[in-house]
């Protein structure tokens, strides 16, 4: 009998212990995640002083808009085969400025914002280009999971950010609207999928080759170099 | 029975520190609680499979064996047999041992401590203590 009385006791001790875990469990997989929401108004803070992520030589005789979603595989094929040779024929060539804007499909990227708005507050501390590398070159790992910002957080942490800083910045969502702002733009000149690309006003949509972008910048280079 | 009690309640607090550290590294949960931030930078590390296993998910495996054995053995019938003290032994031996290469891990190797691995390094280091003085209960009963 006092076995019995002892041993319920020690039960009802247990379940405690676990329902306590359990919810602490619950807590943080609803309560500590970064949620960046979608179709937020768009005020004029979002983008004021900003119009892109930008690379390259401000007096560039060409900018090329890249309207690209970090979730889309073809996306993530242009930045880690061709952007690396665009880089060094282009960009510190002084040929082209590269402009970045983010356009996410929502629908089928469902973490598209949330790996935006983590390249967004690199961006904070000057670390934009190296988030964005690794968030395409581990977009196969990330892009399965069901929430990825701790994955997004170990990048921060491998390229040297302050990460109690880009833990704010993450859970504040403070760029939404700049991301959403970057959508709308995308929107308003016709972009429909991604990659595409704007070059001298025209829309390139797919995967474009660093061969073709250089023809391109060199022909737009000579015929701004004509008019003068 | 009271080494079984505590080899139980120490079994569900593992289990529960193991289903953290695994929810983190599937991305489930955004961020560790881990004042150092060298959590992150453990579960992160190709260190934290072993034989292509997810060290964390060992771990549940392991707390999960060893508090269905100490529930066996509080069961009135099992209370007084040797048999889940054995099995309890010999496991939380090899969890012993799996904890120091760990530990040696995150000091030499990895250099960054995991609040929470060292937390279930003290638990497998406390179960073998209980499952070894709940042999010696047995060897004088």
């Amino acid at each position: 009998m006092a076995v019995t009385s002892t041993l319920n006791r020690f039960y009802l001790l247990l379940l405690a212990v676990a329902i306590a875990g359990g919810g602490i469990l619950y807590w943080q997989v609803r309560g500590r995640v970064p949620s960046i929401p979608a179709n937020v108004v768009v005020v004029a803070t979002d983008t004021t002083g900003f119009s892109g992520y930008y690379l390259g030589k401000p007096d560039a005789p060409v900018v090329i808009t890249e309207y690209a979603d970090y979730q889309c595989p073809a996306c993530q094929d242009f930045d880690v085969v061709q952007f690396p040779d665009v880089v060094r024929q282009l960009i510190e060539t002084g040929q082209v400025r590269w402009r970045y804007r983010d356009f996410p499909l929502d629908g089928p990227h469902r973490s598209a914002r949330l790996a935006q708005h983590s390249a967004a507050c690199a961006n904070d501390q000057e670390r934009y280009w190296q988030q964005h590398a690794l968030l395409y070159q581990g977009q196969g790992k990330w892009s399965r999971e069901d929430e990825p910002s701790g994955t997004f957080r170990g990048y921060a942490k491998q390229i040297g950010l302050d990460v109690a800083a880009y833990d704010a910045c993450m859970i504040s969502a403070k760029y939404a609207g700049r991301i959403q702002a970057s959508y709308n733009e995308g929107i308003a000149v016709g972009v429909a999928s991604t990659p595409t690309f704007l070059i001298g006003g025209r829309l390139y949509e797919g995967v474009q080759n660093s061969d073709k972008l250089k023809r391109l910048a060199d022909s737009l280079a000579g015929a701004a170099a004509g008019t003068r | 029975m009271k080494y079984r009690m505590g080899t139980a309640v120490l079994s569900l607090a593992g289990l529960l520190i193991s289903a953290y550290l695994w929810m983190f590294k599937h991305g489930y949960i955004g961020t560790l609680a881990c004042g150092t931030g060298g959590c992150e930078t453990v579960q992160l590390s190709p260190y934290s499979q072993f034989l292509g296993v997810d060290v964390a998910a060992l771990g549940f495996l392991a707390y999960a064996a060893l508090l269905a054995l100490a529930m066996l053995g509080l069961q009135p019938a099992w209370l007084d047999r040797r048999e889940p003290t054995r099995a309890a032994l010999l496991l939380s031996a090899g969890g012993v041992v799996f904890a120091v290469y760990l530990t040696w891990l995150e000091l030499f190797v990895i250099h960054a401590i995991c609040r929470w691995c060292v937390a279930s390094a003290v638990i497998i280091v406390a179960v073998f203590v209980l499952s070894l003085l709940d042999r010696r209960r047995l060897a004088h009963s």
